[in-house]
């Protein structure tokens, strides 16, 4: 899979590559390179950025360039003369009636790009790992959140054996019941993801299993969309609750088995500073 | 003025006034209204009678009314919660300037004492002269402050003061020995032997120390309670004090607060800069801002860390809390912070490279600014790609969930860290740069020692990125014991370049003067912006750990069952922190005011302030 679109990626080097050759003014290369990371960051993934994404980029791109045009009086000189010169002396005046008429044409592209995005729901700040409640009950069981842990951990060490048995019986009710939208290798693109909203979980992803307890998982296991807290909201996410199909072994066994399946590790569970 | 024009002036006003009254009536008259009834028409009845009575019965239920204490009482107009926060964070922000001024003014008269530089001592007791009128806003806050909460959250008050009473009187008599110590370092100036002046500056900083990690203890209470049973009965007085977050708390607010201190120290000097009439008073002001600024950023080096102690503590404490910081509600917050601190970092290192300007002859480091600069875009950016990004339906299609497969990588604990590390390298290099401009160093291995120094920034730069890399492939708890080594190998390295540099400088042939007042007036400005920024994220990261509770007052132990037991929208949150960082801001302009009144000629007399120090016409401000 690549990342990123080659072609953009080398025109911007090799667009750079000639501007270094025509020994450009400073005001030129500030442009350049605005506009270089401008494409670079709006095409030049495989995946396009988002916007929010981008405009945080190109902020930071504006003010670092501000930062550095305005570090030294030679540095601002370099910038500002040939925009004064260009627009003062009289030689340029014909060069510039097109540069004065393309600003507002520019401000008047942009406006139509914008009204042009198609219309679509307002996007929502929605929490994918709200924080859970600190008990839930499951088939009448308490299961304690915070301190509470997989009751079938501890065989990894105290019985390896009846552990593996565990983990295949896991692994049995993944491809029964979860490979449909989680999928095949646990990346959350199963058959019935791309009809999904918010889309099934990825396993494979870092800041998923590793980043929580197995009580967590077993809580979002258990609970479902339905279950969401409404800090997590709109809890209209299409996971069943299976507390309603599976019991809670076989919650703790799929749990094991997306751990184990994936080598990840439960996130550990951090201790008070010694010492205080 | 055409007597035309205020005639129809005077007409349009008429006009809208009668217009307004008019809209006033019409709305006023299809308001509902009782109807009206005719004492007259209703004779028959007894209602002279009944409504007498009706006024004895009330009569005699308010007087057999039963004392009950309230849980809550509201302000008109003021949400209660509103209310406490505003006033709690000025109190905080008081606070923070007047426990972090002594803090350099003594280190600056250290060095004064020992350089045996007169500009030093000067410099201080100017950053002392900010104090007294601050110290006494942070009274007035504070004694708001628990006023508003007696008032408004009695049963709340009432229930910390359960658990913490036993430290009042210990805090109490810190105060008054902390007034002691305070008037007698500021009125003393001068007087003393200078040994006993700096003994008296060393009292001010530890009282002070020790009445803020009094206070927090309170803060970190609520947060992460300790000590108590489940219903919240105290069990053990010290447990409670020292809970969870207490000592990180202190910790980072130690730091924060002379980052803080300083930043506001250097936005005075800027604004006295700006209105400054003579070069020498140009040169002074310049000199005090750039002093302020240093200990500002020396402080802000090492605050990330503290921050992540702090949070891997709350972490600890309870893994809810955790999420909702940095997986929940709160952590698009931090994205605003990634976002305040990344300007920081940019501001500071911008400073310096404008000072590089204050030095004549020839700038060989100027051609370096780009590459510093364009590492610090790179980490900036790198610190503010948020993990899961805000995106449209059609975006997060795209990119099949709210994780870019490419940015997403950037997302994650060990770049941010990485990210981190490289902007404080980067900017103790911009440091150095500017240390080193217009001097040349005459030592024989001169050539050696610059190479050394280059290898040495590499070489940790090259190790804190390959530790970050190698954090992809290992498992949380190892990913984050991996930020020691990078952070050692940071500090490792600026102190060997520091000792290099010290060595190598020594009877260094001088290239340029340097000329203090001689750079652009913007540099002043950013030092403005230093310190506005780090207002408003002192107040933002106060709100994240004031609302981490969400619908608790005291987190698990005691419920908030106030109607403002909701968590605020970011949106809400972030306009009150700008009223409240402007409400500040305008409080220290006064006090920058008021010390500027000092220097003043005495009404009626011609003659001048004392040279050099007299205000920029401080009463235009
Ligand atoms: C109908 C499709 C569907 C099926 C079947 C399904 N899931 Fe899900 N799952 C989802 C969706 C959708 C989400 C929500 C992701 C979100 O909230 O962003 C989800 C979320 C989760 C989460 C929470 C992950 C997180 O990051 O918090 C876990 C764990 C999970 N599923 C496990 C399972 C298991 C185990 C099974 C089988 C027993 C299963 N799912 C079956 C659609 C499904
Ligand atoms: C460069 C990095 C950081 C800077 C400059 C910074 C700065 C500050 C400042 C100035 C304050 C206010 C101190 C005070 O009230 O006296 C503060 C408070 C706080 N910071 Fe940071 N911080 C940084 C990193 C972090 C990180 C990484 C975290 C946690 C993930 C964090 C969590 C907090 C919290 C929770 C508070 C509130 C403490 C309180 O007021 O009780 N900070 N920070």
């Amino acid at each position: 899979m690549t990342l990123f679109e080659l072609p953009v990626l080398l025109g911007i080097v090799v667009a750079m590559a000639l501007l270094r050759l025509v020994r450009a003014s400073l005001l030129v290369w500030v442009l350049a390179w605005w506009i270089g990371i401008y494409v670079f960051v709006s095409r030049g993934f495989a995946t396009p950025v988002p916007a929010s994404a981008q405009h945080i980029y190109l902020g930071i791109v504006t003010l670092a360039l501000f930062a550095y045009v305005t570090s030294s009086g030679e540095r601002i000189r370099s910038f500002v003369d040939p925009l004064v010169n260009f627009a003062g002396d009289g030689r340029y005046t014909l060069a510039l009636v097109p540069v004065l008429l393309a600003l507002p044409a520019l401000a008047a592209y942009r406006e139509y790009v914008n009204a042009k995005v198609p219309v679509e729901p307002p996007f929502f700040a929605r929490t994918v790992h709200p924080s859970p409640p600190t008990e839930i009950t499951v088939h009448d069981q308490k299961i304690d959140m915070l301190g509470g842990d997989n009751p079938l951990r501890h065989l990894e060490k105290d019985d390896p054996a009846k552990f593996a048995e565990h983990v295949a019986r896991g692994k049995d009710i993944y491809y029964e019941q979860c490979f449909f939208c989680h999928a095949d290798a646990l990346g959350g693109d199963g058959m019935y993801a791309h009809g999904l909203n918010p889309a099934p979980a990825n396993f494979i992803d870092q800041g998923v299993l590793p980043s929580f307890q197995e009580t967590f998982f077993f809580w979002r296991i258990a609970k479902g969309g339905p279950g969401m807290p409404d800090e997590g909201a709109p809890g209209d996410s299409a996971m069943p609750e299976w507390e309603r199909f599976l019991s809670n072994e076989q919650m703790w066994e799929v749990v094991l088995f997306l751990y184990d399946h994936t080598g990840y590790r439960p996130r550990a569970r951090e201790v008070h500073a010694e010492g205080h | 003025m055409n007597p035309r024009l205020l005639i129809a002036a005077a007409i349009v006003v008429l006009l809208g006034l009668g217009g307004a009254v008019r809209v006033y009536f019409a709305l006023e008259n299809q308001a509902y209204h009782p109807p009206v009834r005719s004492l007259g028409v209703e004779s028959g009845f007894p209602r002279e009678q009944a409504l007498k009575d009706i006024a004895k019965d009330r009569e005699a239920k308010a007087k057999a009314k039963k004392y009950e204490a309230p849980t809550y009482r509201t302000l008109p107009f003021v949400s209660s919660r509103v209310a406490v926060w505003v006033v709690a964070q000025l109190h905080l922000m008081f606070a923070a300037f007047v426990l972090a001024v002594p803090m350099f003014a003594f280190i600056i008269e250290l060095i004064g004492y020992f350089n045996g530089d007169k500009r030093y001592d000067r410099l201080a007791y100017e950053f002392t002269k900010l104090l007294s009128t601050s110290f006494s806003f942070t009274a007035s806050f504070g004694g708001f402050l628990t006023f508003l909460l007696i008032m408004l959250y009695p049963a709340f008050t009432n229930y910390l003061m359960e658990i913490f009473s036993w430290t009042f009187f210990p805090y109490v008599a810190l105060f008054f020995a902390e007034a002691g110590f305070l008037y007698s370092y500021y009125y003393g100036w001068g007087k003393f032997h200078p040994v006993v002046h700096l003994l008296l500056g060393l009292g001010v900083n530890v009282v002070g120390t020790l009445i803020m990690f009094i206070a927090d203890s309170w803060a970190s209470f609520m947060m992460t309670p300790g000590g108590v049973s489940d219903a919240g009965a105290l069990i053990d007085p010290w447990a409670a004090l020292d809970n969870f977050t207490w000592m990180p708390i202190n910790i980072h607010r130690f730091i924060g607060n002379i980052a803080f201190g300083g930043s506001v120290a250097a936005a005075y000097a800027a604004w006295k800069f700006l209105g400054a009439k003579t070069d020498e008073e140009r040169a002074h002001y310049d000199w005090m801002g750039y002093m302020g600024n240093f200990v500002a950023i020396s402080a802000f080096l090492p605050l990330p860390f503290a921050g992540y102690y702090l949070a891997r503590e709350i972490y600890g404490y309870n893994q809810a809390l955790g999420i909702m910081m940095m997986g929940g509600a709160f952590s698009w917050l931090f994205i605003i912070q990634a976002v305040l601190i990344g300007n920081l970092f940019l501001a500071a290192n911008y400073y310096l490279w404008l000072g590089m300007g204050r030095i004549e002859g020839t700038q060989s480091y100027q051609r370096y600014v780009k590459y510093l600069l364009a590492a610090i875009a790179v980490c900036f950016a790198v610190w503010a790609t948020p993990r899961s990004i805000l995106a449209s339906v059609s975006e997060i299609k795209a990119m099949g969930g709210t994780l870019h497969p490419a940015l997403g990588v950037l997302g994650v604990m060990s770049a941010k860290n990485t990210a981190v590390n490289i902007l404080i390298l980067t900017t103790y290099v911009s440091f150095l740069f500017y240390r080193r401009t217009g001097k040349r160093p005459t030592v024989a291995w001169a050539a050696l020692g610059n190479a050394v120094q280059f290898l040495i920034f590499f070489g940790v730069s090259g190790f804190v990125i390959a530790l970050g890399v190698y954090g992809y492939f290992v498992d949380a708890a190892t990913r984050i014991g991996l930020s020691i080594p990078q952070v050692l190998s940071v500090l490792i390295g600026m102190v060997t370049m520091t000792v290099i540099d010290a060595f190598m400088l020594r009877g260094a042939e001088q290239t340029g003067e340097t000329h203090w007042g001689k750079l652009p007036a913007i540099s002043q400005y950013v030092l403005i912006f230093i310190a506005v920024t780090f207002t408003w994220l002192m107040g933002l990261m106060g709100y994240v750990r004031s609302g981490l509770r969400q619908h608790w007052h005291v987190y698990g132990v005691m419920r908030d069952q106030s109607v403002d037991a909701f968590t605020p929208t970011l949106g809400f949150a972030t306009q009150v922190i700008s009223v409240i960082v402007i409400i500040f801001f305008a409080f220290i302009a006064f006090v920058f005011w008021l010390s500027s009144l000092h220097d003043k000629p005495d009404w009626g007399s011609a003659g001048q302030g004392p040279r050099g120090s007299h205000g920029p016409g401080g009463g235009r401000h």
